[in-house]
């Protein structure tokens, strides 16, 4: 504690020095852990919340897999826990599709959006171009509460009497648009669309934040081709969300306005329970197309920002330059551009024009260019490296494998046939899970275990590391690798019970079995969450001696091991080369604060 | 109790786990940290490559076990399917080999060059050749993949052979109804105001069109003929529903205002099917594959697949769907049936 008073001290001078920054001196317990406008505050509340999120989303998963793996059994502590909605301990339909749907909404937005990109972005874009706050701390903490905001409509949409939304987490209309077709379409949808505009609009300031600060407040030296992959990630990120979250909140609102006020824009023609609606002219294939031009663009919102620190922690613990830095950007830049042109590749069978069908079949197969390009990159970064296996290492190596895994089997979805085959089966589950939903958690824990001890100034324990990686890797597997079994026979997704049906009778020992696996990786992430909260107070301090423990070249390493506000005690400093010389002219690493030496050839 | 010793087990592993954890730490600081970063380090380095094996054991073992006897490996049942089940198995050959190509040399690279104090990391930022490569293969495998693929998009999606057979198929929350034309080949209009249960007509057939009068309304089951192209008109009365066919590997939305098409031949009877699979209680299903509601898993249809002979006796013995409206307005008001109702029931059958 005398220590931290000390740095706060020595900030205050510094603070007094820079006029840019004059909220140095009141740090009340609300400003300094409340209400706070320091990045790095910001950045440690999305990723608590982020970790809530994840332990609620990923029971909700847990809940439905019971269902699923044991469908004749009874649970009677289900009862106890969640009343009418699980009566004689078995989940009912309703509450079923309400946790299919939560656990998609939560871990895409909560969880692997804000939690993710919200933790890093705004953790080490300032850290790492030399900044020292977001370009607007105000609105960097108003993005935080707007989502926290978002988080306790969604929570308490839990809560109404007719249950949460249920429609999916891609909430189609007119299942969506109408409470008589669903009880979870009743008011759970209104909190729940409510919830989500406010996410929107913390994604948007948050994002708008990310990229001004990127481009304007870079420090002396960084040029745009000096910044570590995980900043250029972080960029395309936010520009992909800038430009298409406000079309998921136009469809939101047309969509409110179907449901209240009795326009019908997606609606049209419809006899519900009996009662011939008035409402014509309207489609469901609209929002098909506005969700959709968010909805691809985020998977890779939630991508890119574990591709970036999987790059960053592959180079990193390799101790060689990342293979291919220019190819890297542009594979970004690719796949950003891309992947607004391949939305529809979700609709192939929603009954659009075939003509229109064919042209994102060309664009969804051209975007797994870039990916190759980066797996092939990062598969070059490890040959003839020196590889420590820290955890973050294991986790980036993870990523790497899973990423493969799954992408392959989008080659398979993005073709028109044989998605007509595919669609909305096991196999999509599969793809899509592996790909950018483990794959991404594994981005996150790489990033946890990196800049843990930058955050929060102590080691997380390793042994507990290898464990949790371990389990999880092998059951990331166990889970989604026999999907593609079943989606290949065809089996389809969000069903509450394959009993009665004929055809995939024989998957039912699977399904207990990948059950298993989910409950299993479902508790080994307390080894983390364990890990996780012990460590920020119980584990081991960084020194001064160990203040850069991974030997990593860019800027953040460069900061005192309590990073104060403001970052830098003086003078930011000076960059003076690229972020990846490892093992280069006989030396181990070489900080990006080192002027080149007379005789060094600059990459 | 089971759950309280359950809960119970899992703190205890807990426990252990955390006291494990935390002496490696005092071990750490006992016995030097690089002593143990690079003991850590070989294991790590050998749990690569035992996952590796573990990982390729895996993926035969499962193809071991779940490959045989389901929809997939029985082959495609209808002649469009072949073409799509054709595609899979291309992509797959691709995709298997990249697969074990890059699984093999991404853990391999981490075993192969763990730290170790001897070596040195190669500085190799990047290889200008290397990076072409890389991306103009993948450009021309993917770009090769697209044009089959779109070859094969259009066929199924172009224009069914003029001689389908043409049913209609309307989805509602949940359940399936099928619509057959009769004899003169074409459906009646339908208008969803029209649309009365208790009159008989739940699926709005406008009894004004002369074209509706024959045709035969039945719920959930469709009988097809073998080798002889079906289309199907799909429509939805409430929500999006999605007509699955898994085993002739077709699937198409049904999207309440607007009516989509889709058509396919089947190749093989559901008798012979029943053979081929050797399960006497197969039968062709049709699943709902979009998110309907509550009841979305219990949306379950049923595609009879015939011979000519058998489809004909099979419509002889239906009722017009007219003449189902006739009844059904008949028992509601079997009291005073109206001089206009019993004067159409009565012209419809004269007309059988």
């Amino acid at each position: 504690m005398k220590n931290e008073e000390l740095i706060h001290q020595q900030t205050e001078v510094a603070g007094v020095a820079h006029e840019a920054h004059p909220h140095y001196h009141k740090q009340s317990f609300i400003t300094k852990y409340i209400f706070s406008q320091d990045h790095k505050m910001i950045s440690r509340q999305f990723l608590v919340t982020g970790i809530i999120w994840a332990c609620i989303g990923g029971f909700f998963s847990v809940l439905f897999r019971m269902q699923l793996g044991f469908p004749n059994d009874t649970f009677p502590w289900l009862e106890d826990i969640f009343g009418h909605w699980a009566a004689g301990g078995r989940i009912s339909q309703g509450f079923y599709y309400t946790l299919v749907t939560m656990h998609g909404t939560i871990l895409v937005f909560f969880v692997l959006t804000a939690g993710l990109s919200g933790t890093f972005s705004n953790f080490l874009i300032p850290l790492q171009v030399g900044a020292r706050d977001m370009a607007s701390p105000f609105v960097n903490m108003l993005s935080y509460w707007f989502f926290f905001i978002a988080s306790i409509i969604m929570f308490s949409s839990l809560f109404v009497q007719t249950g949460g939304s249920s429609g999916g987490w891609t909430f189609y209309p007119p299942l969506s648009a109408l409470g008589e077709a669903a009880d979870g379409s009743k008011s759970g949808m209104d909190l729940w669309l409510t919830s989500i505009i406010f996410f929107i609009i913390s994604q948007l300031m948050g994002g708008l934040n990310y990229i001004v600060t990127i481009i304007n407040m870079r420090t002396k030296g960084m040029f745009m081709t000096r910044l570590p992959l995980t900043v250029w990630s972080f960029m395309f990120t936010a520009i992909l969300g800038v430009l298409t979250f406000p079309v998921l909140l136009s469809s939101i609102v047309l969509l409110l306005l179907d449901r209240h006020l009795g326009t019908s824009f997606y609606l049209s023609d419809i006899v519900i329970q009996g009662k011939i609606l008035p409402n014509e002219g309207g489609s469901p294939v609209l929002f098909q197309h506005l969700f959709w031009f968010l909805g691809h663009p985020e998977v890779y919102i939630v991508a890119l920002p574990a591709m970036g620190i999987t790059s960053e922690v592959i180079a990193t613990n390799a101790r060689k330059p990342i293979f291919g830095y220019l190819s890297m950007v542009g594979a970004f830049f690719a796949i950003c551009s891309l992947s607004m042109l391949v939305w529809a590749h979700h609709m192939f069978v929603s009954g659009m024009n075939p003509f229109l069908g064919s042209v994102f079949v060309l664009f969804s197969l051209l975007i797994a260019v870039p990916s190759s390009i980066k797996v092939f990159n990062w598969l070059t970064t490890l040959w003839r490296g020196n590889i420590i296996f820290t955890p973050a290492m294991l986790f980036a190596i993870g990523f790497v494998s899973l990423f493969i895994s799954g992408g392959l089997s989008g080659i398979f979805l993005g073709n028109a046939s044989i998605d007509m085959h595919l669609h909305d089966t096991y196999f999509n589950i599969a793809h899509f899970h592996l790909v950018m939903g483990v794959a991404s958690m594994f981005g996150m824990f790489a990033g946890v275990y990196h800049w843990f001890p930058k955050m929060f100034g102590r080691f997380m324990n390793s042994t507990l590391a290898y464990i949790h990686f371990w389990i999880t890797l092998v059951c990331a597997y166990c889970i989604f690798w026999p999907m593609h079994y079943e989606g290949l026979a065809g089996m389809p997704r969000r069903y509450y019970d394959y009993s009665s049906w004929e055809s995939f009778k024989s998957f039912e020992g699977l399904n207990t079995f990948i059950s298993y696996a989910a409950i299993i990786a479902y508790i080994t992430q307390f080894v983390f969450i364990f890990n996780f909260f012990y460590s920020i107070w119980k584990g081991r301090k960084v020194t001064a001696k160990t203040a850069n423990p991974w030997g990593a070249t860019t800027l953040e390493w460069s900061t005192p091991v309590h990073v104060p506000h403001g970052n830098w005690e003086g003078e930011v400093p000076e960059v003076h080369r690229w972020p990846y010389d490892f093992s280069k002219d006989g030396r181990d690493f070489i900080p990006q604060t080192e002027p080149v030496g007379a005789n060094e050839i600059t990459h | 109790m089971e759950t309280i010793f359950l809960l119970a087990i899992i703190v205890l592993i807990f426990l252990v786990i955390f006291q494990i954890a935390k002496a490696s730490e005092y071990v750490s600081i006992l016995k030097g940290e690089e002593q143990v970063k690079k003991q850590n380090n070989r294991i790590n380095g050998f749990f690569m490559i035992f996952f590796l094996i573990l990982l390729l054991i895996g993926v035969w073992y499962c193809n071991k076990l779940y490959y045989p006897n389901n929809l997939f490996s029985w082959g495609s049942a209808s002649k469009e399917g072949i073409a799509i089940d054709h595609m899979i198995w291309t992509t797959l050959a691709l995709t298997m080999t990249v697969f074990f190509l890059t699984q093999i040399l991404l853990f391999v690279f981490a075993f192969r060059y763990q730290h170790s104090d001897k070596r040195k990391a190669l500085y190799y930022p990047y290889n200008n050749k290397l990076e072409f490569i890389w991306t103009a293969v993948p450009i021309i495998t993917f770009s090769t993949l697209v044009v089959i693929g779109l070859k094969h998009w259009f066929q199924l999606k172009g224009e069914a052979p003029k001689d389908a057979q043409i049913v209609e198929i309307t989805g509602h929350q949940f359940g399936w109804e099928m619509r057959y034309p009769g004899k003169d080949g074409v459906l009646g209009k339908e208008n969803y105001k029209l649309v009365n249960a208790a009159k008989g007509n739940p699926l709005g057939i406008d009894w004004n069109d002369r074209a509706s009068r024959d045709d035969i309304h039945v719920p959930t089951t469709m009988y097809v003929v073998v080798n002889k192209p079906v289309k199907l008109v799909i429509h939805s009365q409430d929500v999006i529903h999605d007509v699955g066919l898994p085993a002739f590997r077709m699937k198409m939305d049904a999207v309440p205002g607007m009516p989509t098409t889709l058509f396919f031949t089947p190749i093989y009877t559901t008798k012979e099917m029943k053979k081929r699979t050797g399960n006497p209680d197969f039968e062709y299903e049709i699943v709902c594959s979009q998110l309907c509601g509550i009841g979305h898993f219990s949306m379950r249809g049923v595609v009879k697949v015939v011979t000519q002979d058998e489809f004909d006796a099979y419509i002889r013995n239906q009722k017009t769907a007219f003449q189902a409206a006739q009844d059904a307005a008949m028992s509601a008001d079997n009291s005073e049936p109206s001089v206009q109702s019993r004067t159409l029931a009565i012209n419809s059958n004269q007309k059988k």
